[in-house]
């Protein structure tokens, strides 16, 4: 990484729930490393280990095996208390007896800050999530939205060095969630903590992260920025899991790979051997069906989508394709279930995936 | 105001007359039942001791005035009784350390079983209420057989070599007090798990994770949220010890008697039936403003500053 000195970094850490045979691992040997003013975002469907990682580095799991660095100093061994780290839980946690404002503060007396101070502090945060007109009330009075805010600006007052996120918006609703998610960049931006979030929505991830980290399995499988994970998914789970993808298998023949169909596909760099190629629906364009480099398909299905048509196709040998055709104002409407049309990647579409 | 709401309100007026039949049952057994012996008992308490027992006229504050004070059989002169002012004072401090004693050991009691799994827990608490099987006056035997001179305790700590001759505990306030503190501790133990069984567990990370530590995690978090059952339970030990009447008569012998034992000594050997029942309500009254008191300083809900 560009940073000297990564805020908090997973060295080989494994994590084994249970015993002996029946040990189940959460974490594989993760390594990580989160720069310093980084929104980082683990990745990943629920069991793949995400939580289980944030929940080691804010100390309420302890690895089994490997190291968790804080500011390059080792903090495996210290209790959560004594970690400079605060989570953002998803199911809030707030405490349910203390007001927003001793909530958003009892971080900051447990550290025994001037009273002065705990107040500032207090009232700055209240202001950066915009509920300095609910300071007095009780959690159970407010909206879930607002016991988001709370949450955050309870555990951004004492000024973490890192702060985790575990799936702090899955219970809110979509468009309470798109402002939050926009309202979370603003916050990390203002503040300047690094961020470590933990969430399942791939759009989410895409849509806040500077770098992704996709999980499967307890092993940590890409990590890179959300453009490098989308356009050059490393493995077919990766592919799968970040948006809709075509996978396609073949035979690589130097600059080109042949399908079971018999035709080819242009190579981002040649190999040989078995491999297993993925295209995105939307870098599929629509050729009339003798064009070169075109993959020869039957329409079976269209769904109008407003921006674009989802278009379902199945190729020669049976394999099930996936094109979204953008709506052109005027144009011609997308072709009829039954039609024969030609399939064509754009240039850079085709990328080979590690299985 | 509108014919709706004057409509509105005599629709209110009917159903308050016909709530308030609808309780007249309820009202009539609380009348006989719970204000009916009150009414005796107080009645009894104002009249002239009679030579065998019982009460007659005329009336008489004397029986009050005993509650506290005692006239010198020669000159007549007034002072307060020590006796009886000891065994009030004894009632309190040993309800008040009963009390204390069994949050002690039933907060981490219920705290143990409010945190095992779901199909082990019933078990735990079946344990808890299996004393409440055997007669009460079975336990305290069992308890002077564990705490007397040649019983369990002190041959164990004998053998350990701890003691080099038996500890008297047995007929004293020592003694009252263990056997208050086992035969109450169930009724610790409920309520408290009762309220940490609704205590979300998720909220001790948030506290350790805002860098409280387990202590101040345990009085500022847990402690306030399950301040219900805190409540529900020591009112539940407190006011019974206040009462108690085998437990302080087996075990702390015929001389360290509680109100309860007093008062019994008054309708009995004692034939002092209007002192009896004048220590009966006196007992009545601190009960309800030891209550009172306990409601009026929890009730507060918001968290005080430390």
């Amino acid at each position: 990484m560009s940073s000297p000195v990564p805020a908090v970094e997973a060295r080989s850490v494994v994590k084994l729930f249970g015993q002996g045979n029946a040990a189940v691992r959460a974490l594989d040997e993760v390594s990580v490393a989160v720069a310093a003013g980084e929104f980082f975002t683990l990745l990943g469907p629920s069991g793949c280990g995400k939580t289980t990682l944030l929940r080691c580095i804010a100390g309420f799991e302890t690895p089994t095996d490997g190291a968790i660095l804080l500011g390059g100093r080792d903090i495996t061994a210290e209790p959560p208390n004594r970690r400079r780290v605060n989570t953002v839980f998803q199911s809030y946690a707030l405490f349910p007896h203390l007001t927003v404002r001793e909530n958003v503060s009892f971080g900051l007396e447990m550290l025994g800050r001037p009273r002065a101070e705990i107040r500032d502090t207090t009232d700055r945060m209240l202001a950066l999530v915009q509920l300095d007109a609910m300071a007095d009330r009780r959690p159970d009075a407010l909206s879930g939205g607002q016991q988001q805010r709370v949450a955050l600006a309870r555990a951004l007052a004492p000024a973490p060095e890192v702060l985790l996120l575990d799936e702090p918006l899955s219970a809110l609703d979509l468009k309470l969630r798109k402002e939050m998610q926009a309202e979370l960049k603003r916050l990390q931006h203002e503040t300047g903590i690094t961020f470590v979030f933990v969430t399942h929505d791939q759009e989410e991830a895409l849509a806040m992260s500077d770098r992704i980290g996709v999980m499967s399995g307890g092993r940590l499988l890409q990590v890179g920025s959300p453009r490098d994970i989308y356009d050059r998914p490393a493995t077919r789970f990766v592919a799968d899991f970040i948006g809709e993808t075509n996978v396609l298998s073949g035979m690589a023949e130097g600059a080109v790979a042949r399908l079971p169909t018999g035709e080819t596909l242009a190579l981002p760099a040649a190999c040989s051997g078995p491999v297993t190629l993925a295209v995105r629906p939307e870098q599929l364009r629509l050729a009339p069906p003798w064009e070169d480099g075109a993959l020869r398909a039957t329409v079976t299905g269209a769904t109008y989508l407003g921006t674009d048509s989802r278009l379902r196709l199945r190729l020669a040998d049976g394999t099930e394709m996936v094109a979204r055709i953008p709506s052109v104002p005027g144009g011609e409407s997308v072709p009829a279930p039954g039609t024969e049309v030609g399939l064509a990647p754009v240039r850079g579409a085709v990328q080979v995936l590690a299985e | 105001m509108s014919a709706a709401g004057l409509a509105e309100q005599a629709r209110a007026a009917r159903r308050a007359r016909t709530g308030w039949l609808l309780s007249a049952p309820a009202l009539l057994v609380l009348l006989v039942g719970a204000a009916g012996p009150l009414l005796i008992v107080f009645a009894y308490s104002v009249l002239t001791r009679g030579e065998y027992g019982g009460v007659q006229l005329p009336l008489s504050g004397e029986g009050w005035f005993r509650v506290l004070f005692q006239r010198d059989i020669f000159d007549d002169t007034i002072s307060l009784n020590t006796a009886h002012l000891a065994i009030l004072w004894r009632s309190v401090w040993l309800s008040l350390a009963t009390t204390a004693i069994t949050f002690v050991l039933g907060l981490p009691t219920a705290w143990f079983i409010a945190t095992r799994p779901e199909r082990t827990r019933a078990l735990w608490l079946f344990l808890i209420t299996i004393p409440f099987w055997t007669n009460l006056l079975i336990r305290t035997f069992a308890v002077m057989e564990v705490i007397r001179n040649e019983g369990i305790l002190n041959s164990l700590l004998l053998r350990l070599g701890l003691i080099e001759r038996p500890i008297q505990i047995l007929f004293t306030d020592w003694a009252t007090l263990i056997g208050m503190a086992y035969v109450y501790l169930p009724l610790m133990v409920l309520p408290l798990y009762a309220a940490i069984d609704r205590f979300d567990m998720r909220l001790l990370e948030a506290g350790y994770d805002l860098y409280a530590s387990r202590w101040r995690v345990l009085r500022r978090v847990v402690l306030p949220l399950i301040r219900p059952g805190i409540v529900a339970g020591c009112i539940l030990v407190f006011i019974p010890s206040l009462g108690a009447y085998v437990t302080p008569r087996v075990l702390g012998g015929g001389t360290n008697m509680m109100i309860g034992n007093f008062i019994e000594l008054q309708f009995g050997q004692g034939r002092n039936w209007p002192l009896g029942a004048a220590l009966a309500v006196t007992l009545l009254v601190v009960v309800m403003g030891a209550l009172l008191l306990y409601l009026r300083v929890t009730q507060p809900a918001r968290a005080r500053d430390e």
